[in-house]
């Protein structure tokens, strides 16, 4: 169980992670710097456990990937939104950030709200409300399991997605 | 039988593919800059493989080049030091890398290429499926060469009508992004086609292709014609791709017969009006340049807007050639002289003020306009200024006259 972030549409990855902060790839860092003038409380007050909730194209913009670096960090468990901007699904995925899309708790869940998620079939339970959000891909699953984009390749090579649906 | 992007990952795999299969594929060339190069780069040495091919990767130092600050001076010490490690010798600091990618051949028509920053659809608009992704996707690449990929739906666009100058494929992409939004393609191929299309130069439609980025899109065809194949080398052995009784997942016609010059108004490059509802708003900077407008063309159009005037006192105005061809191009032309002589800043190829780093960063209150893809607040610097997207006609319109200015009122 924890506290839900509420962002509204459209936030970018300048929004998460301006410029003028990513020229590093120290993931605390990162983290201290996300969000910070897009929700400047945030990077203070977030705990492990906590869900960013948002609205529609989470993540557009720049493929930096400093962005859902800085995210998974601060512990956030996953990222529910109404939509996710491609690269930013993508990357988040390699790097073991959970997303889920969820139209529904996108649109219910108010800020401060207690969240939590069922990352395998994309549910989202807040104040005995149940949303159902699309459970991940075959494909995603496979490099959630393996630990990441890194590890399933390393390990099992391309053969291991080559079967899957994404 | 296909769209332009089952035809291309088709050609390269040796079967035909449909939307929504995925597919592992090999990628003629990956490139990443100096900001997402030390992720990937990272990603890479977690891989524990020998790098796969060092012809197939670029590196390109552009969006903090030359290092502003020693955070930036040691990325690009690792970067260096990564490539000697790995007999990289594709190293380039003298331009936005998606004017390096096609300049330098990189990108072909028919080939499918990789880089580590959301506006590699760019190439699209030489007929090579490309796209953007993270550092680790490329880091993934640097090991093995191959990348996956769900071959994308397609947005067809047919644009008709007459484009009249000084109206440029700029306008008509910022069009389509105000028509379709931010998201209007997420996860689809855009693919640029029809008669105005046809009629364009290769500049014209890398900007097409380009914006489509900002359509959510994963790239941005356009079709191969001999405008193409005068700019570029296609790869020996693969087919010049074109689509075959394509099926769409949805198309969009544009006539842009009556289209007004657009602007894209904060917060978002979808919030596109007519230039009509802004005109006469003062503007403190501009800033001319990106991997969407600091091609030659784009030097030409500015030099003439500013040929005998001079900049407004109020407003500062930064322009920023793409890459060191078009640089030394414009200066043999005399163009960059006529922009120096009109008190314009010139500043070094790369990305310049476009993200908000170096050359012209902005402060609170303050607007700017700029003829690259992005105006997400703080893009540009102080995330309390206000950033205003236009074709550079408009941009060098609006910094002699020190407000957002139709072109067509000035000269
Ligand atoms: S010019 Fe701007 S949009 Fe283009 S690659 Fe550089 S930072 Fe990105």
């Amino acid at each position: 169980m924890g506290r839900a972030w509420v962002l509204g549409d459209g936030v970018s990855t300048d929004a998460v992670m301006p410029g003028r902060f990513n020229l590093t790839t120290d993931p605390k860092t990162l983290a201290h710097a996300c969000l910070c003038e897009a929700r400047p409380d945030f990077a203070a007050g977030v705990q492990p456990g906590d869900v960013i909730i948002a609205g529609r194209n989470f993540g557009c913009g720049s493929s930096r990937e400093h962005a859902p670096v800085s995210i998974r960090e601060t512990g956030v468990v996953a990222v529910v939104a109404a939509s996710f901007a491609r690269i930013f699904a993508r990357n988040a995925v390699n790097i073991g950030l959970p997303v889920i899309r969820c139209p529904a708790a996108a649109a219910a869940i108010v800020d401060g709200d207690s969240v939590e998620v069922d990352l395998r079939t994309g549910t989202v339970i807040s104040g005995g409300r149940r949303f159902d959000g699309e459970a991940p891909s075959q494909l995603a699953v496979r490099i959630a399991d393996a630990g990441g984009l890194v590890e399933l390749i390393h390990d099992s090579g391309w053969a291991a997605l080559e079967e899957s649906r994404a | 039988m296909g769209t332009l992007v089952e035809e291309i990952i088709g050609n390269r795999l040796g079967r035909s593919v449909s939307a929504g299969d995925t597919v592992v594929a090999p990628v003629d060339c990956a490139f990443a800059h100096d900001v997402t190069a030390p992720l990937a780069i990272e990603a890479f040495e977690r891989m524990e493989m020998p790098l796969h091919d060092p012809q197939r990767v670029v590196l390109v130092f552009d969006h903090v080049m030359p290092a502003a600050t020693v955070a930036a001076a040691e990325l690009h010490q690792r970067i260096r030091r990564f490539a000697a490690d790995h007999q990289v010798r594709n190293l380039f600091a003298e331009g936005i890398c998606h004017i390096i990618m096609v300049e330098r051949g990189y990108a072909r028509p028919g080939g499918i290429v990789v880089g580590a920053d959301s506006h590699s659809t760019t190439y699209g608009g030489l007929g090579c499926f490309s796209t953007g992704m993270g550092s680790t996707d490329v880091g993934v690449i640097l090991a093995t060469g191959r990348t996956w990929f769900r071959v994308p739906q397609t947005l067809r666009v047919e644009v008709t009508g007459e484009l009249r100058a000084p109206l440029t494929a700029k306008d008509v992409a910022l069009h389509v992004l105000g028509s379709i939004g931010g998201d209007g393609a997420d996860y689809m191929a855009v693919e640029w086609g029809g008669e105005t299309v046809a009629r364009m130069t290769l500049d014209q439609r890398l900007t097409l292709a380009n914006m489509a980025a900002d359509m959510g899109g994963k790239t941005g065809l356009c079709e191969v014609d001999e405008t193409t194949l005068e700019g570029t080398t296609p790869i020996d052995g693969v087919p010049i791709p074109q689509p075959r009784s394509p099926r769409y997942a949805d198309t969009l016609h544009v006539d842009v017969t009556h289209l007004q010059p657009q602007i894209a108004m904060p917060p978002a490059a979808d919030n596109v009006h007519d230039i009509a509802d802004v005109a006469g708003t003062p503007i403190d900077e501009v800033y001319i340049g990106s991997c969407t407008n600091g091609r030659l063309e784009d030097m030409e159009v500015i030099a003439r807007y500013l040929s005998g005037h001079t900049v407004h006192p109020n407003t500062r105005t930064v322009v920023v050639p793409a890459s060191r061809r078009i640089y030394t191009e414009a200066l043999r032309r005399g163009w960059i002289e006529t922009i120096v002589e009109a008190g314009a800043l010139v500043m070094n190829p790369g990305c310049g003020p476009c993200l908000g780093r170096q050359h012209g960063v902005v402060a609170a209150g303050e607007r700017v306009v700029s003829t690259s893809n992005r105006n997400y607040p703080g893009r540009m610097g102080s995330p309390h200024a206000e950033i205003y997207l236009t074709s550079p006609a408009v941009a060098a319109a609006t910094a002699v006259a020190g407000c957002i200015t139709d072109p067509r009122s000035a000269r």
